[in-house]
Parts: C-alpha cells; sequence; structure tokens
C-alpha cells in the first residue's frame, strides 16, 4: 500500500454518502432509542397517533440503521478507498462519475421513500424483509448501480492485485445480491388478479417453514453481509493507513476471509432451533455457528496483531481506540452468537431480550464505531481540514462505550432472568409465574437501556457535530496527511 | 498460488466467491423442500376475512413482540398449548413465527382467549392485564380493513401454489362482489359478540373494521 501523490481522487459521490450516513444514523438511532423508551414507558407509545406505535416503529429503526446507516457508511467508504487502493480516480471516468451520482440520488430518495412506507405499515411481514415488492425493485436497481462502480472501477484500475478490503466488498455486494433476490421473491396480488385490491401488497413464494429456512438463510446473512463482511473490509483498510502499521499476517487474512465466505451462511438455521425446521438442518447450523469462531476471531486478532509494538497509538490516537474496541467488540459478538446457538443455551435464549443485547454488541460496539472512525479518516483528506476536536472525540468515545456497556450487560440480566422464569416450576411441576409476572420484572434493565439510548444518540450528535465542525470550520491542511488523522 | 492468481483476476474471484456462498444455501433449503412444504391433513387455507386480519397483523406489526412458535417444552405446551407443527404452517405466506416475546406466544391463542376479551384488549391492555405493556390499537376500530386485497391474494395462492380455495375464487372483479357478502357475514358473527357500536354500524355500511378481521384471524389461531 503505498502511497501515490501523483494522482488526484475525485471525492463528490463519497461526500454525499458522507452526509446521508450521519444523517440516517442519526433518524435509525433516535427512533430506537424512542423504542427502548417506550418498553420502559409504554406511554409514550401514543405521540403520533397510530405511527408512532412500539411494532411499526421497530422496522422504522431496523430498517434505516441496516439500510439507511450501515449501506450508505458502505458505499462512502466504497467510493473513497476503492480509488485509492485500485489506484485509479472517478475522475478519469466520466460513466462512472455519473453513474456515481446517479446511485446517490437514487438511493436516498429511494430510501426516504421506503421508510415512510413503513411509517404507514405498508409491510410484506418478514423480519428485516419488510419492503413491498416495488421497493424492493427499487432496491435491486440500486444494489446494481453500486455493483457498475466495483466491476467499472476494477476494470480500470492500475493496481493489479486486489486489495483484501476490496474482497470483502465483492463478497458484500454478491451476498447480499444472491440473499435479497431469494429471500424477497414474492408475487404481486394486484397482477394476478384482475387489478382488484391494493397494488402494495404481495405473497411469499414460500410458505411456512420453507419461508422460515429462507427468511433465516437471509436474515442471519444479511448480517454477515452487511454488518459483517464489508466492516472487516473498512478495518482491513482504515486500520493500517491509520496507524501506519501493515498488516499483521497475508495467511490470517486469506484464512478468514475465505473461511468467512463458506461457513457462514450455514449458521442461519441458529435462528430456528426448538422449531419445526429438520432436525439435522437445526444441528447443523448449531454446528457451524461453533466453527464460525474460528474466521471471525481470526480477522479480529489479526487486526490487533497488526498494532503490535505499537501500542502507545491506543493511547495517542482516539481514532486507533475506536478501531481497536470495534474488534474487540467484534471479538465479544461473535463469542456470544455461537454461545447463543448451541441448542441448550438457546432454550433459554431464544425470544428473550438476550438476542437484541447481542445484536447490540455487534452493531453499536463494532459496524457504528468502525464506521465512524471511517468517517472521522476520511473527512480531513476527502476535505482537506483538520479534525476539529480530539476532546470532543475522546468525550464521545466514554459515553458511547459506556452507552454499549449498559445496554448488553441489562440485557443479558433481562434475558436471563425472564428465560430462567419462563421455565421455573413448583414442586409438583405447575409454572410459578404468568407471562405478565415475566414482563413486570424487566422493568429496571428497559430503563437502563433507556439511558444507554439516551446516552449513545448524544454521543453519535457529537460525532455529527465534530464532523460538521471539521467541514465548516476545521483548520486547513496544505497536504495530505500520511497516516495519522491530523486533530485540534 | 492459486490465491495469488485469483486476487488478480476479479472475474474468476467473484465466481468462486459466488460457488462458495451458495453452497449452504443448496444444501440445507432444498432437500427438506417439499415435504416442508405439505400441510396436515387438518389444515385448512384461512378464509378471505381471517387473511384480511392476518394483513392487519402484519400491518401493525404484531410479529415485533409476539411469536407463533410453541417449541416442545413442557413449560411451552403447559402455557400455550400442543407444540407447533410443521404443516400447521403450511398456507402461511409470510410465516409468522417472530423472533422476540415481548408479549405471550399467539398460535393457539384462539383456543383460550374470545372476541369479547381481545376487543377490551386492544382498547386498553393495562386494564385487563394488569402491569401490560402492550400499546392500545384504538385506530383498529375506525381503520377499515382491506378485504379486497385479502381475496386477491387467496385467488393468487390458489393459481400460484395450487392452495385449496373453492372453484368461487376467480380472478375477475364479478368474482369479488359474489363473495363480498359472505366477507361480510363473517365479519357480522365476529362483531355479534362485540360491544362496540361503531364496529356494528361500519359492517351495516358494508365495511370491515380492522379489528374484526383481527380478531376472526386470532381466533383461527388454534
Amino acid at each position: 500500500m503505498q502511497s501515490n501523490a501523483a494522482l488526484e481522487y475525485d471525492y463528490t459521490v463519497a461526500k454525499l454518502f458522507t452526509y446521508v450516513t450521519i444523517l440516517f444514523g442519526f433518524l435509525g438511532m433516535l427512533v430506537g432509542t424512542i423504542l427502548a423508551l417506550q418498553l420502559a414507558f409504554p406511554e409514550l407509545n401514543y405521540l403520533i397517533g397510530e405511527y408512532g406505535t412500539f411494532s411499526r416503529l421497530r422496522p422504522v429503526h431496523t430498517n434505516t440503521v441496516i439500510f439507511g446507516f450501515t449501506v450508505s457508511g458502505v458505499f462512502a467508504t466504497w467510493y473513497y478507498f476503492a480509488q485509492r487502493v485500485l489506484k485509479v480516480s472517478m475522475a478519469e471516468s466520466k460513466f462512472l462519475m455519473i453513474m456515481g451520482k446517479a446511485h446517490f440520488w437514487v438511493y436516498f430518495i429511494g430510501a426516504l421513500i421506503a421508510t415512510i412506507t413503513l411509517v404507514f405499515g405498508i409491510s410484506a411481514g418478514k423480519e428485516y424483509a419488510q419492503y413491498e415488492w416495488w421497493i424492493d425493485i427499487v432496491i435491486v436497481i440500486i444494489w446494481l448501480m453500486w455493483g457498475v462502480n466495483i466491476f467499472g472501477m476494477i476494470g480500470i484500475r492500475r493496481e493489479k492485485v486486489l486489495y483484501v478490503s476490496i474482497w470483502y466488498y465483492l463478497a458484500c455486494f454478491l451476498g447480499i445480491a444472491m440473499l435479497y433476490l431469494f429471500n424477497n421473491a414474492s408475487i404481486p396480488t394486484y397482477f394476478m388478479t384482475d387489478g382488484l385490491g391494493s397494488i402494495n401488497h404481495s405473497v411469499s413464494m414460500y410458505s411456512g417453514t420453507n419461508d422460515a429456512l429462507v427468511q433465516w438463510w437471509y436474515g442471519h446473512n444479511a448480517v454477515a453481509f452487511g454488518f459483517t463482511v464489508p466492516i472487516v473490509g473498512m478495518i482491513y483498510y482504515f486500520l493500517p493507513k491509520e496507524s501506519g502499521q501493515a498488516i499483521y499476517s497475508y495467511k490470517l487474512s486469506l484464512l478468514s476471509f475465505w473461511g468467512l465466505m463458506f461457513v457462514y451462511l450455514w449458521a442461519g438455521s441458529h435462528h430456528l432451533l426448538w422449531s419445526t425446521v429438520p432436525d439435522w438442518m437445526q444441528t447443523m447450523g448449531s454446528a457451524f455457528s461453533i466453527v464460525l469462531i474460528l474466521p471471525s476471531w481470526g480477522s479480529a486478532i489479526n487486526m490487533l496483531l497488526t498494532m503490535k509494538g505499537e501500542w502507545n497509538q491506543l493511547a495517542e490516537n482516539p481514532l486507533i481506540k475506536f478501531m481497536v474496541i470495534a474488534s474487540t467488540f467484534y471479538m465479544l459478538s461473535t463469542i456470544e452468537g455461537p454461545i447463543q446457538a448451541i441448542k441448550s443455551v438457546n432454550a433459554i435464549a431464544h425470544f428473550t431480550d438476550w438476542i437484541p443485547g447481542h445484536v447490540h454488541d455487534g452493531v453499536l460496539g463494532w459496524v457504528v464505531f468502525m464506521t465512524m472512525a471511517a468517517l472521522f479518516h476520511m473527512a480531513p483528506r476527502m476535505w482537506k481540514k483538520e479534525i476539529y476536536s480530539k476532546k470532543l472525540m475522546g468525550i464521545q468515545f466514554w459515553m458511547q462505550t459506556t452507552a454499549v456497556v449498559l445496554y448488553f450487560t441489562s440485557m443479558w440480566v433481562a434475558g436471563i432472568t425472564q428465560g430462567m422464569m419462563w421455565r421455573a416450576v413448583d414442586e409438583y411441576g405447575n409454572l410459578v409465574y404468568s407471562f405478565i409476572d415475566t414482563v413486570t420484572v424487566l422493568h429496571p434493565y428497559y430503563v437502563i437501556r433507556g439511558i444507554s439510548g439516551v446516552l449513545y444518540l448524544a454521543g453519535f450528535i457529537l460525532f455529527a457535530y465534530n464532523m460538521y465542525k471539521t467541514i465548516t470550520a476545521g483548520r486547513k491542511l496544505t497536504e495530505e496527511p500520511q497516516f495519522r488523522t491530523p486533530m485540534a | 498460488m492459486f490465491f495469488h492468481w485469483l486476487e488478480k483476476n476479479p472475474f474468476y474471484f467473484a465466481l468462486m466467491v459466488s460457488i462458495v456462498i451458495s453452497f449452504a444455501g443448496l444444501l440445507e433449503i432444498v432437500p427438506n423442500f417439499a415435504s416442508a412444504a405439505r400441510p396436515l391433513s387438518t389444515t385448512t387455507p384461512r378464509t378471505v376475512l381471517e387473511l384480511a386480519g392476518k394483513n392487519v397483523y402484519i400491518k401493525d406489526n404484531c410479529i415485533a413482540c409476539h411469536s407463533q412458535m410453541i417449541r416442545p417444552f413442557k413449560s411451552e405446551t403447559d402455557r400455550y398449548g400442543k407444540y407447533s407443527l410443521s404443516g400447521e404452517y403450511a398456507y402461511d405466506r409470510p410465516f409468522l413465527w417472530g423472533s422476540k416475546r415481548t408479549g405471550p406466544d399467539l398460535h393457539r391463542v384462539g383456543n383460550y382467549r374470545t372476541t369479547d376479551w381481545h376487543e377490551n384488549h386492544m382498547l386498553n391492555p393495562p386494564a385487563i392485564v394488569p402491569g401490560s405493556i402492550m400499546p392500545a390499537y384504538k385506530h383498529q376500530f375506525t381503520n377499515v380493513a382491506d378485504i379486497e386485497t385479502a381475496y386477491a391474494e387467496a385467488v393468487t395462492v390458489k393459481n400460484a401454489f395450487f392452495t385449496p380455495y373453492g372453484p368461487e375464487f376467480k380472478r375477475t372483479r364479478k368474482a369479488w362482489e359474489a363473495h363480498r357478502p359472505k366477507v361480510l357475514e363473517d365479519a357480522k358473527k365476529i362483531a355479534a359478540d362485540m360491544k362496540d357500536e361503531g364496529v356494528k354500524k361500519m359492517i351495516a355500511n358494508g365495511e370491515v373494521p380492522e379489528i374484526v378481521a383481527l380478531i376472526a384471524y386470532l381466533n383461527s389461531l388454534k
């Protein structure tokens, strides 16, 4: 990864996606915080009539965070680093430039419309795949437009060898395309009749148990190829660039990448343990979830070893701090997941708050931390300005780290408490608790989670403010920083 | 070395990734596909009113807090009834098993809750279950359920997936107009057990409130 000063990179599209990453991050986390508070204080369900209930807002939160924040973060970083590792500028191809801008606008407007349909309850009913059929088509188009850029840039590249990050983004593109197409396959009822009823309705191509299998093959691996694969790709680029250290091991990168590609997709059926899917699939999902620790920890350890002998940077550079803690939360989350996928543990954990707890230590601790670090690294190079405040960054770091810890600890306790209460029996074998007992007992944990949400959101607002000030009022840089991001 | 070569050839790289990630889906989903789609001998497709109710269930996203999957544990069968069987779901598009129980499982709620109970509960859950954190769904008493779309759904699954709906289910508007009184009849039966006057008035005017369709659906979960 040598620097190439001769080439002027064009960040127009990367900048656009950076803005919306921040916007959707804020919106998604705001709605998430409202949801957390609604569970603690149900009166908050009535803020905006039928559109403000927990149930109606939950898909708005999940989809905004997945398809809004994370995906635009992936696009923003792609349009930034792809030029640099492939050694071509976006400005060199008029076609790619126009397609890039079109990609952004179709994405942005599409995402806004899609979010509105969810508020109105237009839903295909599958978790994380609620969008109705015509939005699915728009999403496929958006995805293909990204594909045009990926393969276009690769097609005109000067650096012949594809860097590790490119592998991961390529896999993200291919994986999501496959999963999304199969899982959202559905038939619009309007066209199967003489125009009867609403155009906003479709039926799934699969039914019952099959639908569940396809859905969780998708649901689990949308996590894989949206929340893991491109984020690993990000850290493979940004950690060496920020620290000035080369990746510790090529062989470990190779093993982790191909291992992840092969193993991850098998694990989907661990969402269906003890359900009506055949036993052998459940066992398969369980077993491969355990195997999945290897490639996951492989990447994380590769990152930590990259910092070997340079740990002083952890104290000096908040961005290194963000990335190292992101790897650490990734390790936590990828050991927690396999534990939950063990059948006997799953019997207690499934359906409880331990599951959202697990999701959030992964997403808040890993995905969001890594994405913010990437954007912080990119800002001075795209706008040629120094980061506005190192101090704010430090405050933000501790606020959000505290928030993540509060989130998962409270949800661990809540989940295991509830799971144990559901199955508690007295000496005669009768159930001890009615269902409502197992709800009211969670109140304190829901309050703690609400506080954690407020804290995390506040940290994100600090991040947005710091970015805004960097762009508008940061000190001008005369030349591009080599490694460590300059900050005031 | 193979991987060095691969990293210089994006097309083959992408091909290789595609092959490696396809394995799991093919080997896990395909083998049992046909048998997993088979209904129990006692499973029947839902009526149009129940389908409309299922669509209200999806619209208000009940799945965010309620599962429809009773696992084979004594603690679950004691609480909710017989454990769930694959064939019972054969006509469910999409499946609505859920992944979180902030509220209780509903797969057999029709066995132990009544129309009257649901009516009161949806208006004010904590009044029926003290300590409940479920929000009220008052808007379902005034919103109109989309029974025409539900009919279109029945016709669609009949034609596309051979779901056993009767010969009167045809794709024409005429067939729908002929079927409509049957749906209103079903709705009237539900509303007879309710005390809300507005609901009855709406049905008399030929409109089905969402709550009636939803209760019809919940009652069918057995």
